[in-house]
């Protein structure tokens, strides 16, 4: 079964309600055909009341749910021909971001994503999505690859982040970072990334320097987890549910910010409920958002990413 | 106190001097070395670029000390002293803590940007200051440092920055982090016309700004032993759950392997500095 959310819990006491009235009456022979639909109104009323008025925090939950899907499920539904290209030549092959080549709407692509696991195995595979350094020049290595063949670049964005440990400092996590953030400006082919999960901080921006950036209705976009921003703003770890609020993370706050170009809708309690339609949803988007692009030449392309960038900032000028 | 400490032979908090003893020293007239341990007239201290001569200890400078030990002398012109943070999330406090910071360092914000003179040759520089909110970016060191770099793409002359930063500036939220982007897209523009950056890696560069420009000179330098790294050293502790070596992200541990060009001892920054710019001037068309 599905993991239900702690604000999913009305949800799931009034279904279980129903079913059990169900069941009575198919024993008792009374007939309580009325209540039952009444019941079901009342769900179907909750269900749209509960969705349409999600807290921050309630999206944060929904961004790392186990069943969410991953870079690997869209590409799956949304591309055609994909084939997964390994390694930065370099040092290794890091399985937290995987990429490749394929075709969208007839058009040849590359993909490049952050990818977790769903289960303890998968995510260990995968290093809980968050990537080494070999991982970020593995996905430059694959953008200067595309800008060769002239192919756009589609990034998927989904992690809580570039991975804290030793072998990571020693390999230079800042500089593969940093080296991503700059060459991504000069790259000559449009670049399209979606957050679709959790985008957290620098791991995340470093697939973010793109001609249009997008988000799921319920991922998030953060320079530090709830969380962590909990724990240094007020020494308390548990409040994270008030730092998602002030933090402004989601992505009605960033599209507000004009920090993104586009909201990608979700299905009725998150992408996980339903990967095909969410994928119809995202195709939308991307295709939208690709044929744009493509009308613009290299100079207009570089300097629209520029400008994007450029113009991010809150100050007052006295 | 627990009972138990009392008959501990080190006891953490003892005092190598009497408290009566302290005050018989007027404050600011001698410093002690955090380093080593050794007492110095402050004075003498000042004479020595603030490094410590009995073990080297790079105490830190403040983006004024640093502009007159590193510049010929009188030619820094500083840039955008006007702009003022704001508060884009509400955090309780957070204009206070910078209008307070402002009175303390003298500077609008954490960064000192502007053009002067380095052995003759003309330069656009910055200087983080760690004094200042810990040197952290928010939107208006992401715009100080952006235009800056800006400036110096527009006169060709190479852009030279002196790092010092716990990162990005969290109560900014994720405007903060965007201005890793807005500085890096800057510096492919500066680097796109073939003009120089150097980056200068002082104590403590991490976070954000070790993963944007911090790392992004044509050639990387760093003050000796100062601290540089992407995570902190305790959050990496707690995810591995092994002890870190001592000498892990300092300048001498990123030298050995391979993320610095050099580690540069303070007397020799303005030198080895100057000739590289000299190295890279462009020939007059």
């Amino acid at each position: 079964m599905v993991k239900t959310l702690p604000f999913e819990e009305p949800l799931v006491q009034l279904k279980t309600k129903i079913t059990e009235l169900k069941e009575y009456t198919s024993d008792a022979e009374v007939d309580l055909t009325k209540e039952i639909t009444q019941l079901e109104e009342r769900f179907t009323n909750l269900e749209k009341d509960i969705y349409h008025n999600l807290k921050p925090w309630d999206r944060v939950q929904i961004a790392r749910h186990p069943e969410r899907p991953t870079t690997l499920d869209y590409v799956k539904v949304l591309f055609d021909d994909f084939i997964e290209l390994h390694g930065d030549r370099n040092f290794g092959d890091d399985e937290a971001i995987v990429g490749g080549v394929a075709s969208f709407e007839e058009t040849p692509i590359t993909i490049i994503g952050h990818q977790r696991g769903k289960d303890t195995k998968e995510n260990i595979r995968r290093n809980f999505g968050m990537p080494h350094p070999e991982g970020y020049r593995k996905a430059l290595r694959l953008m200067k690859q595309a800008e060769k063949f002239k192919r756009p670049i589609i990034c998927f964005i989904d992690t809580k982040g570039a991975y804290p440990g030793k072998a990571a400092e020693e390999r230079g996590q800042s500089e593969a970072i940093a080296r991503n953030l700059l060459e991504m400006a000069g790259l000559k082919v449009p670049i399209i990334s979606v957050v679709i999960g959790e985008g957290g901080s620098g791991g995340a921006l470093a697939l973010g320097v793109a001609n249009h950036v997008h988000m799921l209705e319920n991922s998030t976009y953060s320079v530090i987890s709830p969380e962590g921003a909990a724990s240094i703003l007020w020494k308390d770890a548990t409040l994270a549910q008030k730092a998602a609020e002030a933090m402004r993370i989601t992505a009605p706050n960033l599209k507000e910010e004009e920090i993104i170009e586009e909201i990608v809708p979700e299905v009725l309690g998150g992408a996980h409920k339903d990967i095909d339609t969410q994928a119809s949803y995202l195709k939308e988007v991307l295709s939208k958002s690709l044929s744009e692009l493509k009308t613009l030449d290299e100079e207009q392309l570089i300097d629209q990413r520029y400008n994007k960038f450029r113009k991010i900032g809150v100050f007052s000028e006295e | 106190m627990s009972i138990r400490d009392i008959f501990k032979k080190n006891k953490p908090n003892r005092k190598t001097m009497t408290s009566k003893g302290q005050h018989d020293v007027p404050e600011g007239i001698v410093t002690k070395c955090p380093e080593c341990n050794h007492v110095m007239l402050t004075k003498d201290l000042q004479k020595n670029q603030k490094v410590c001569p009995n073990c080297q200890y790079h105490h830190k400078l403040t983006s004024q000390e640093r502009i007159e030990d590193f510049l010929d002398e009188g030619t820094f012109e500083s840039f955008d002293d006007h702009l003022q943070t704001v508060n884009p999330l509400n955090f309780p406090g957070y204009v206070e803590k910078v209008k307070s910071d402002m009175k303390k360092t003298g500077l609008n914000e954490a960064v000192l940007t502007g053009t002067g003179m380095l052995e003759g040759n003309k330069v656009v520089v910055a200087v983080m200051d760690s004094f200042f909110r810990m040197g952290s970016m928010g939107s208006v060191v992401g715009e100080k440092i952006t235009r800056a770099i800006e400036k110096a793409t527009e006169l060709g002359v190479p852009f030279i920055i002196f790092t010092a930063s716990g990162g990005a500036r969290m109560q900014e939220g994720v405007i903060s982090l965007m201005q890793m982007a807005k500085t890096s897209v800057a510096l492919e523009r500066h680097g796109a016309k073939g003009n120089l950056f150097i980056s200068i890696m002082t104590h403590p560069t991490t976070g954000g700004v070790s993963a944007s420009f911090a790392s992004l000179g044509d050639i990387n330098l760093a003050e000796p032993q100062a601290l540089i790294g992407f995570a902190g050293r305790r959050v990496i502790e707690q995810t591995v759950r092994e002890k870190l070596p001592n000498d892990f992200q300092t300048a001498e541990f990123l030298l050995a392997h391979g993320q610095l060009d050099a580690v540069v001892p303070r007397s020799d920054m303005r030198k080895t500095v100057g000739t590289l710019v000299k190295l890279h001037v462009k020939e007059a068309v």
